[in-house]
Formats: structure tokens, C-alpha cells, sequence
């Protein structure tokens, strides 16, 4: 049997916005599939969004949503987790609103660790604002604003978060996209800061002007061009550095941010 | 079982031995990714759109479905590979 999206789309609100083989579509799937999967209540989940492409994602699933200003979908989902921790809060966001203009938010709540799923949309671009280049845009890659190649590097997702004390560190791809559901699920169940690194792709404004191809094209480089983290172990250090890495990196047990609150909450209530 | 609350009438059903395709003209942008990753060509492009052209061929691996990125494709099959 198909799975049924039925359950957990708005009426009406279909065909969605994202340009043709945009692969948001493929995550926002793969995140309705991670909440059927765990068994999320459809009133007790709270889905949360900055600005950007990725962020039109919650208008389109039935759940609690909020879609909040640029960059402060973190704060935003702090606000709510910590007025009922028994929420159940993802926060979906592209990577230039999760990491350039949410940047602060996103290393604090991993610095916290509190109990939020952060997906990241990582297509390498600002794509609904035409083409500039974001903080996960490769070195030497073209944008709208940096015509002659971009001579920033990028920011590694999975090392940043790793670096800012996230509990869950996951990366998968849109090709991999069962792999991707069980991950964000993971992320769902785990307690703590999770952070999913889903990697996607751009055709319009970023394929485009990298002569990357078709969006099948972009979507088939994914699985050439990425290993599990376990398969990467077997590889010499000069075919890793030439792969993108995939799987979970970090599953740890830490004090939760919302139960140490709590804990301040008693004690000055006690004194 | 509709994809998405599609209408019944913008809904294309292809049907062969028990294995069910849906296709929703109206949400297909016709990105051509599940007539790429489709292992038996079953899929074609026909005016911007998918078509189902080859039914009988579908082994219901689900990657056009999994994959489609505008929920306009579902396939239901006799339930060997599919899950719930």
C-alpha cells in the first residue's frame, strides 16, 4: 500500500510553490513520513519556520505551524518548547536562514541542548531571492552576487553543530530519502538538540548557473558522490576527501534543557 | 485512497493486475526525476506531464513515488514491496 499523505496535508493548498524538481518536496515528504512513523500526535506537534524556500513547508502540512521572521524560527521554537515542554517542536529552515541569518540562534540552542528537531534545508543557495550565495555555497561555485566564484568556503552542517554541542547530528541526502526519513524520526525520538543535514538541490538558481544539469542530474550526483559514514572507514584518506559524508555522527545523552529549567524552577520555589 | 485530496476527475489511473498507478496531471511540473530513476522505464514525459506507458513493467520499488517532490505520483501494488 502507498503511504497515505492525506492524513497529514491541508486541503487544497496543492500544487505547492517550489520551482519544477526543486527537491524540498522530497524532504518535506520524508519529514510527513518521520511523523507517521514515530506516531506524533497531529495537536501536540508544533512545526516551525524562519523565511526562505524550505520555509514555505509548514503552510502546507496539518499541524500546529508557525512561520515566523528570518532566521528566528530557533527562537521561536525555544519560546514554545519551554511554555510546554511536552510539545513536540521541529523547526524547518533553508541554510542561509538556518546559518547566516539564524546563525546565532542555531549555535546557542545546540549549545542548550534543548529538545528540538532542527532540519536543515541545505541547497547551497538563497534560492527564493534569486541566486546569492550562502554561508554552505562551495568555494568557487557561482551565485547572482558572486559571478566570477565564491571566494568564501563553506560551512560544514554537521561539524558546526557537532562543535556547538547538538546531541543528534545526522546528514542524508534527497536521493537517500528512506535513509532520511529514518533520521529525522530519530531526531523526533531522540531527547535533545537534533540537527538533520538534508542535503537538496536547486535547479532554477543554482543548478542553472553551475552547469549542473537537469534536477535528475543533481539529484543522481547525490549518490555518486556520497558515503555512509561506515562504508567511508574502508576508503584511502584521498577518496574520502572527495565524498560527502553521510549517516548519523553523534547520538548522545546529555541533560535536556527544558528538565534543568524545571529543575531551577523547583529549587527557587523550594527556597 | 486519492493522493492528496485531488479531485476524483483530475486524478489518471493506469490499472493492470491488482498493481494501481496514480497520476495528478494538475500538481505534475514535469521535473522528469521518476521517469529518471525509474529502473523498468515504465514512466514517460508526454506534454509536460507524466504518463504511465509501460504498467505491466512496474516491479513497485516506489522510488518515483518516494521521490516525486509534487505528491503527483502513487503506486499501489499487490503489497510485496509497498508498506503502509
Amino acid at each position: 500500500m502507498a503511504f497515505d499523505y492525506d492524513k497529514y496535508m491541508r486541503p487544497g493548498k496543492l500544487p505547492h510553490i517550489w520551482c519544477p524538481g526543486c527537491a524540498h518536496g522530497i524532504v518535506m515528504k520524508s519529514i510527513i513520513r518521520a511523523i507517521d512513523r514515530v506516531g506524533l500526535d497531529k495537536d501536540r506537534t508544533v512545526i516551525v519556520s524562519g523565511i526562505g524556500c524550505a520555509s514555505r513547508m509548514p503552510g502546507y502540512v496539518d499541524f500546529n505551524t508557525l512561520h515566523t521572521t528570518h532566521g528566528r524560527s530557533l527562537a521561536f521554537a525555544t519560546g514554545v518548547k519551554l511554555a510546554d515542554p511536552s510539545l513536540n517542536v521541529i523547526c524547518v529552515a533553508g541554510d542561509g536562514d538556518a546559518l547566516a541569518i539564524g546563525g546565532n540562534h542555531f549555535i546557542h540552542a545546540c549549545r542548550r541542548n534543548i529538545d528540538i528537531t532542527m532540519v536543515v534545508f541545505n541547497n547551497n543557495i538563497y534560492g527564493m531571492t534569486g541566486g546569492q550565495f550562502s554561508p554552505t555555497t562551495p568555494h568557487g561555485k557561482l551565485a547572482s552576487t558572486t559571478p566570477y566564484g565564491n571566494p568564501d568556503y563553506a560551512f560544514d552542517v554537521v561539524e558546526l553543530s557537532m562543535g556547538a554541542g547538538a546531541t543528534y547530528v545526522s546528514r542524508g541526502t534527497v536521493y537517500h530519502a528512506v535513509p532520511l526519513e529514518r533520521q529525522i524520526a530519530d531526531g523526533i525520538t531522540h531527547k535533545g538538540m537534533s540537527v538533520i543535514d538534508a542535503l537538496c538541490t536547486c535547479p532554477t538558481t543554482y543548478g542553472r548557473r553551475n552547469k549542473l544539469g537537469s534536477a535528475t542530474d543533481m539529484i543522481l550526483w547525490f549518490k555518486d558522490n556520497t558515503v555512509g559514514i561506515k562504508a567511508a572507514e574502508r576508503l584511502s584518506p584521498e577518496e574520502r576527501a572527495e565524498k560527502i559524508l553521510t549517516g548519523v555522527f553523534r547520538q548522545d545523552i546529555k541533560p535536556e534543557y527544558c528538565e534543568e529549567y524545571q529543575k531551577i524552577i523547583d529549587m527557587a520555589k523550594g527556597a | 485512497m486519492s493522493t492528496v485530496q485531488a479531485r476524483k476527475e483530475e486524478t489518471v489511473v493506469s490499472e493492470k493486475e491488482g498493481r494501481k498507478i496514480t497520476v495528478i496531471p494538475r500538481y505534475c511540473k514535469g521535473c522528469e526525476i521518476c521517469v529518471a530513476l525509474c529502473p523498468k522505464s515504465v514512466l514517460e514525459i508526454r506534454e509536460f506531464k507524466v504518463y504511465v506507458a509501460r504498467i505491466e513493467d512496474c516491479n513497485e520499488c516506489l522510488l518515483c513515488e518516494i521521490r516525486c517532490p509534487d505528491f503527483a505520483i502513487e503506486v499501489e501494488g499487490k503489497g510485496k514491496k509497498g508498506k503502509s
